[in-house]
């Protein structure tokens, strides 16, 4: 695994980030991103005069940075990632008045080999994008990037059935700080008014739990992660007389990462921010695919 | 007759008519139905197994809200050589569709098609790999 710099990708943590798979970028090229940064700051101001804009406040002026992190991947197959940061000034403040940060989103690929294999030249594979900020900003960016490199953007939902892979794995973690509680959230379907379960379990049992399951380190199976589960819910059945495998994982939370079927992860733990990558890399994928 | 779980309660043994084909239905959204027909499998006489169980895997649709391993199935199919249809349930057509099957199923396992009888079923299961 490579040793990413905690520094520059201290931005990534502790932001709720909504998920996008994005098809290849046809006739990206690196060198020019200053000039599509120009050409997209344009873009946004054009669209705000005919009045398609964003939000209350219309004297911002939005400012476009585009940025490589070169950091961000996992193999040299991969491309850097592609952050793209909008701030606003407000033109009735000071000239020295600091930029306020207003909307990120970055492109990525961990490990998306499947993908990046035999790819033509012209386009770029950076499957994953990941948005943080006003669904607004993101129509606009989005539109720009869809217009000028022919891809197309999609939600990521990630299926209970991811959701119990990640909760496993992330539970598993070893982690030097005390870890908070690994929490599962189910939504119990056909009610007529709908109801929510929250199951936490104490980190260090579950973690002690996934020792017993699993068989090779560094390597999982769906049978292991289906072992796990059933623990929990035999455990929950005992106690409540639910069966929670009749309801639908909604949301999972642990001291490395959480993830909500809805498409919205938040990484929290700096060592495992390639690990967790790859497993976001690995779904946008199979949802272009 | 539809039942939740097997076995079928012993009172109304004297009352029901000769079993043709055995349905199990499988929710993808539902960890807990997927469990529920391996346990109820167990109490299935070993004779229905030659064409006369299939496995309906329902909600396909939906992907994103699956909580099952659709792999796990399809083996769970092979291991009881019986076939795994997929459908969704919401959508008319399809609906409409898998019913018009089954009842195709239904009228070879009860006899009603000469020529053609429930083992028919097992031999189009086996794969082309074992030629």
């Amino acid at each position: 695994q490579e040793n990413v710099d905690p520094q520059k990708t201290a931005f990534l943590l502790r932001k709720a980030w909504a998920l996008y798979s994005v098809t290849p970028l046809y006739r990206f090229r690196r060198a020019r991103l200053r000039e599509y940064a120009r050409l997209l700051s344009a873009f946004i101001a054009a669209e705000k005069q005919k009045g398609l804009a964003v939000e209350v406040g219309a004297e911002l002026d939005i400012k476009v940075a585009l940025s490589s992190l070169a950091d961000l991947r996992g193999s040299e197959l991969d491309q850097a990632a592609l952050l793209v940061q909008l701030s606003s000034r407000s033109r009735a403040s000071s000239r020295n008045s600091e930029d306020k940060l207003v909307w990120s989103g970055w492109f990525c690929s961990v490990f998306g080999d499947d993908l990046s294999e035999n790819m033509p030249e012209d386009f770029t594979s950076l499957p994953l994008f990941l948005s943080h900020g006003a669904e607004s900003y993101m129509s606009l960016v989005g539109s720009w990037f869809q217009k000028t490199f022919d891809c197309c953007f999609r939600r990521l939902a990630i299926s209970p059935l991811s959701l119990s892979w990640m909760v496993a794995m992330w539970a598993g973690c070893t982690l030097d700080r005390a870890a908070s509680a690994v929490e599962l959230v189910f939504s119990v379907p056909c009610l007529s008014q709908p109801l929510d379960i929250s199951y936490a379990i104490h980190p260090e049992d579950a973690k002690a739990l996934w020792d017993t399951v699993q068989k090779t380190p560094g390597e999982v199976t769906q049978e292991e992660v289906d072992v796990f589960m059933d623990c929990l819910y035999t455990h929950f059945h005992r106690h409540f007389k639910i069966h929670l495998s009749a309801a639908k994982l909604v949301k999972v939370s642990t001291a490395v990462a959480s993830a909500h079927c809805d498409g919205i992860v938040k990484i929290l733990h700096s060592q495992y921010l390639p690990g967790v990558l790859t497993l976001l890399t690995e779904l946008a994928i199979s949802q272009i695919q | 007759h539809l039942a939740r779980s097997l076995p079928l309660p012993s009172e109304r043994d004297h009352l029901r008519p000769r079993i043709d084909l055995v349905v199990f239905m499988i929710d993808i959204k539902s960890k807990y139905s997927l469990k529920n027909v391996e346990t109820s499998l167990t109490h299935v006489d070993a004779s229905f197994f030659l064409g006369k169980v299939c496995f309906l895997v329902t909600g396909v649709g939906r992907v994103n809200a699956c909580s099952i391993d659709t792999n796990a199935v399809c083996k769970l199919g092979e291991a009881y050589c019986s076939p795994v249809l997929f459908c969704e349930l919401e959508l008319e057509e399809i609906r409409v569709a898998t019913a018009q099957r089954l009842l195709r199923m239904l009228q070879i396992c009860a006899g009603h098609i000469p020529g053609v009888s429930a083992l028919s079923f097992v031999s189009l299961m086996r794969n082309s790999d074992d030629y």
